[in-house]
């Protein structure tokens, strides 16, 4: 059996000392060993994004990281991105626009919208389409979830509650 | 799914990861792992150590030596897609990464280990080839450079030696050189069916194409038929018929050899024209 490996990690604000197993998916530290379960496990491949988390303020797939390669690293998962009383304007516009049927795969498609709203603010909706393009929805057909985008775009830069095509 | 066992050690510099891939024949360097990782969770590889390199300083990073362009080997794929540097001198490496997988992959993937993994339908090599790239490797008794050209021997199959590690990619740059990259991905994947990298330098043309064959290969006899002549939508269609045979180009369920040979021109001429302007 391979040596256990001590880390340090901040996730969502808290700072946690763990010793894991070198073999320990992120994903799983996450959800079993923290008991942040709303980051979900879809595919495990690394295709369908419903695992996406950020990793120093980038999004990264957890599933296809090693616990112990966040080592001294700031993680973000769904439950640190808003609160209940104080929606991300990525979550509001989810809740508004319709963007999640069943829910599954929209941790993820939130988290990877997050980080594309980071590196582009406005972005045109090609280039929602294209940043999304590691994210799997079997429910939505997308659209609302691209006009989800497009409301927080909106209300980030202070156009309140404006859908970009309204 | 979990991988096998396996112990971790993280490198905290070059000479380090050396000594310990020394030490340790079998065991993998961990850089972005997103070929690595998945590999082992399909018990593909079950290496007994994996060598964690993405703390070594020296092998990161983009900058720029004289005539050559330096890039480390644990460059992500996010950095060069963003690098003004490379927008600015080799606008084809920000273009082409920029199609590879998808945000989160290109957060953790570097170029150093997609070259080294030699994915035959891996995106950069084409670029790589086309831009005749020299891919600097530090072993443990110093360090030698290789040609793009020769680097990749076969499908995963490389020029890197027992205990040897990629440590640079060093690109000439072309001032006023245009460039592009076309590429056919492959609908699940996203992964080239098939890829071409054009350089327009003067009055010379050099193509690569990913994705067609065993590994990244010139499109000599593009380059021929187009060097030293005036490029126009005319000449470009009429160079881009036949390129490559369709006897020893890889077939799977997303295309025939056949398929895959016609992918190939059409390839070429987009990125040929993409490049020229036209």
């Amino acid at each position: 059996m391979a040596e256990k490996v001590q880390i340090k990690v901040v996730v969502n604000g808290v700072e946690h000392h763990s010793e894991v197993e070198p073999r320990l998916l992120l994903v799983h530290y996450l959800r079993e060993t923290l008991g942040l379960t709303g980051t979900h496990v879809g595919c495990d491949t690394s295709q369908c994004g419903a695992c996406t988390v950020h990793l120093d303020g980038q999004a990264v797939k957890s599933c296809t990281l090693f616990a112990v390669q966040a080592d001294g690293s700031s993680i973000t998962t769904i439950e640190g991105l808003g609160s209940v009383d104080s929606l991300h304007p990525v979550q509001e516009g989810f809740w508004e626009m319709h963007g999640l049927q069943c829910g599954f795969c929209t941790p993820g498609m939130i988290m990877a919208a997050a980080d594309l709203l980071n590196r582009n603010p406005q972005p045109s909706e090609e280039e929602i389409r294209h940043a999304l393009e590691g994210n799997l929805c079997r429910c939505t057909g997308y659209h609302n979830i691209v006009r989800a985008v497009q409301y927080a775009a909106n209300k980030m830069a202070g156009k309140v509650g404006v859908a970009a095509d309204d | 799914m979990y991988t096998a066992p396996f112990s971790y050690k993280k490198a905290s510099n070059l000479s380090e990861a050396l000594s310990l891939l020394q030490q340790n024949p079998e065991a993998k360097l961990l850089a972005g792992g997103h070929s690595l990782i998945p590999a082992m969770k399909l018990r593909l590889a079950a290496p007994p150590l994996l060598i964690d390199i993405s703390k070594v300083a020296e092998l990161r990073g983009i900058r720029r030596e004289g005539d050559t362009l330096v890039i480390g080997a644990m460059t992500t794929y996010r950095e060069l897609e963003t690098s003004d540097l490379l927008k600015e001198l080799c606008p084809i490496i920000p273009q082409a990464v920029s199609l590879i997988g998808d945000p989160m992959v290109r957060t953790k993937g570097t170029i150093g280990g997609s070259l080294a993994h030699a994915d035959p339908a891996a995106d950069l090599p084409a670029s790589m080839l086309a831009l005749e790239a020299r891919i600097k490797i530090q072993g443990p008794s110093g360090s030698r450079v290789v040609e793009a050209e020769q680097f990749f021997t076969g499908m995963f199959s490389t020029a890197l030696g027992e205990g040897e590690i990629l440590t640079e990619v060093h690109i000439p740059v072309r001032p006023g050189a245009r460039m592009a990259y076309a590429k056919f991905p492959h609908p699940a994947s996203r992964y080239a069916v098939v890829g071409v990298a054009v350089v327009l330098d003067g009055n010379s043309v050099r193509a690569a194409v990913t994705g067609a064959g065993e590994h990244a290969m010139r499109l000599t006899k593009l380059e021929q038929a187009l060097s030293g002549q005036a490029l126009s939508a005319e000449s470009i269609t009429a160079a881009c018929q036949g390129l490559l045979p369709a006897d020893n180009l890889n077939h799977d369920l997303a295309a025939s050899k056949e398929y895959r040979a016609h992918l190939v021109d059409v390839m070429a001429k987009r990125a040929l024209l993409q490049a020229a302007g036209l």
